[in-house]
């Protein structure tokens, strides 16, 4: 059964998952995962490397079956091949011809996609100047910089217009400069109704996006509204301020009341276990130092709900 | 090997590299203090590793000098590279060997041998917590744990500072932390490190840091210190429909004291003044539809574009590295 995506109505989700299960081997990937994209949405998938990111988006891009559950794209399946002119997909890597230019490897998507050289003349030079990379138009792909080089994965992967954009990590390794760009970029696309589902590592990028989901191990650990899911957090954040910094980093990796540590500046951030913070500031008291509240982020989140369980040690 | 405390263990005076007609490196002058964790940022083509090439005695200056670990870089670059440790962002090991091999291999190029070697061996992997992976052939490990190695065989031979470049790079959050513990304990066991980086939040863990633009170093201070400095004021993430088909930028840009507004992603981005009045209510106020408005903070990614910014526009060119090469 399929339906016409042109007909999709408005709020009708772009992609939609359900109880999506894989596995490679002995390693279970995704461990039943839900989610929904829609029109005009930036939806952040947001964990570490390992959490199973690639792997939910090559499924939504028809390139990887689900074991178990579905995968709907426009109400399609989708790998059919009528959804594939609606969706657009950045991979992480090697995406590009290296030994092309940039304005070759734009010409050689315009022709995969079966675009007219005159339809697709005025969407090049759009997006080459969107990207600002009409000045490097004749330099190979890997000649450019990391930033340049995603950004034009991005042009590439926009060429045909999709309705639905699959970005995986677009910007992992990129200077800040062209991580905002990219971002800006993003916001003005999803502004004219495209459907954008982006992966990244950089829990600070939760914030630029309408909605996240904090991927872990394969499980979706938290979803929502990026500044409800900090206000709703039921960890108290504290910065440790005052005693010997080594003396306190050694209590503070091994006081049960803490879930999670990591450095912020010269001092230490923790993340208490909800109704413990009396305990660990009467710890905290003989060796002179005391807990100063914080503004929860993202990367707290993240680690509350993941709880103390993995990777075993408190970074600090 | 240390230097006195009093000492600094790296001190650079108008540092200067040319190549051709081209200034990688235009007069740089800065410490680092012992035991410090010195953080080097900057866009690529900025001048970071060609900075870090002179310092460890890799590259001669064509003018100014450092002293590094109590050698001149001009005068003694040969006891500058005894002296210090190198780890670089693409893994110096052999990945055919063993763990223990690459460790007896760079041990052995430092001068280490015997009974000291096997000890300090011993020592290295208990301090990156990888004793028991002696007999693991390098290439079957894990990015995250081949990075430990590669700091193990950096430190082999006690340097008083180690020189990271861009140490993380392409290693996933988690291991990254990790990786960032043992910096901390070695930093406070006495090493001064410094390390080149170009993830954001990674740099908010140093104590202090510098942001090269163009060959120059304009902005170097503690994290606090650089967005007091240059992401001063209040900010906010405005997201919501009442942002969609508006000229939410134009009107948000007519607040009092608002000093940027930047559309990212989803939302928004507005930062204002210290002293302007403008509140949350405000800003729903000026925007004609419903908005979610949430407080957020400076990060040293607003430092390093609005340094870059001020940059560029002293050049009278826009963002002018972003053309750089590879």
């Amino acid at each position: 059964m399929s339906t016409d995506p042109a007909s999709t109505a408005i709020g009708e989700p772009a992609v939609s998952v359900v109880g999506l299960h894989r596995h490679f081997g002995a390693v279970h990937a995704l461990r039943g995962i839900d989610l929904e994209v829609r029109p005009g949405e930036i939806y952040g998938l947001v964990g570490p490397d390992g959490a199973g990111k690639t792997t939910a988006i090559r499924t939504m891009a028809g390139l990887l079956d689900p074991d178990q559950g579905q995968v709907r794209v426009f109400g399609m399946a989708p790998d059919d091949v009528a959804v594939r002119e609606f969706v657009g997909l950045m991979p992480q890597r090697y995406s590009l011809y290296g030994d092309l230019s940039v304005g070759e490897n734009l010409d050689f998507f315009r022709q995969l996609f079966c675009l007219s050289k005159a339809h697709a003349a005025e969407r090049i030079a759009r997006l080459l100047e969107l990207t600002r990379l009409s000045p490097f138009v004749d330099r190979r792909a890997d000649d450019l910089s990391g930033g340049m080089y995603k950004k034009l994965a991005l042009a590439c992967a926009l060429l045909h217009e999709p309705r639905l954009l699959l970005l995986d990590e677009p910007t992992n390794g990129v200077d800040p400069v062209s991580r905002r760009e990219l971002w800006e970029l993003l916001g003005e696309f999803v502004g004219q109704g495209m459907a954008v589902l982006v992966s990244t590592p950089y829990m600070d990028e939760a914030e630029r996006c309408h909605r996240v989901g904090l991927l872990h191990d394969g499980i979706m650990v938290a979803e929502g509204q990026p500044g409800r899911l900090v206000r709703e957090l039921d960890h108290p954040v504290f910065v440790v301020e005052g005693g010997d910094r080594a003396a306190v980093q050694a209590l503070v990796e091994g006081a049960p009341e803490v879930r999670a540590a990591s450095p912020a500046g010269a001092r230490l951030r923790v993340v208490v276990i909800p109704g413990r913070t009396e305990a660990l500031v009467v710890r905290l008291s003989p060796l002179g130092a005391h807990l100063v509240p914080a503004r929860a982020d993202y990367e707290d989140v993240f680690l509350a709900r993941i709880g103390a369980d993995h990777d075993g040690t408190v970074a600090a | 090997m240390s230097l006195p405390s009093h000492e600094h263990v790296v001190e650079v005076k108008d540092l200067t590299r040319r190549f051709g007609d081209f200034t990688a490196v235009d007069r740089v002058s800065f410490h680092v203090e012992h035991g410090e964790i010195f953080g080097y940022l900057g866009a690529n083509g900025a001048g970071k590793s060609t900075t870090i090439r002179m310092l460890c005695g890799l590259l001669a200056p064509t003018e100014g000098d450092a002293v590094v670990a109590g050698a001149r870089i001009s005068r003694r670059p040969e006891k500058v590279k005894r002296n210090i440790g190198y780890m670089s962002q693409k893994f110096s090991l052999y990945p055919e060997l063993r763990v223990r091999d690459n460790l007896e291999f760079f041990g052995g190029a430092y001068g280490l041998w015997g009974r000291e070697l096997d000890m300090r061996i011993d020592e290295v992997l208990g301090l990156v917590d990888l004793r028991g992976h002696e007999g693991d052939r390098t290439q079957e490990l894990p990015g995250g744990i081949r990075q430990r190695v590669a700091l193990a065989s950096a430190i082999l031979h006690r340097p008083g500072i180690v020189f990271l470049d861009e140490p993380t790079a392409g290693v996933d959050p988690v291991a990254r932390r990790r990786f960032w513990s043992l910096i901390r304990a070695l930093a406070s066991s006495g090493t001064t490190i410094f390390v080149t980086t170009h993830y954001m939040d990674e740099a908010e863990y140093c104590g202090r840091v510098g942001l090269m633009v163009a060959g120059r170093l304009p902005a170097l201070d503690t994290p606090d210190g650089l967005k007091a400095t240059f992401a001063p004021g209040r900010l906010w993430m405005i997201r919501g429909s009442g942002l969609a088909g508006t000229d939410a930028v134009a009107r948000l840009r007519a607040l009092p004291g608002c000093l940027d507004v930047q559309t990212q992603g989803a939302g928004l981005r507005l930062r204002v003044a210290m002293d302007s009045p403008v509140d949350e209510a405000a800003i729903a106020a000026a925007l004609p539809g419903p908005v979610e408005v949430e407080d957020t903070v400076a990060s040293l990614e607003d430092v390093f574009l609005a340094v870059v910014d001020a940059d560029a526009q002293k050049a009278g060119t826009a963002r002018a590295f972003d053309g750089g090469a590879a």
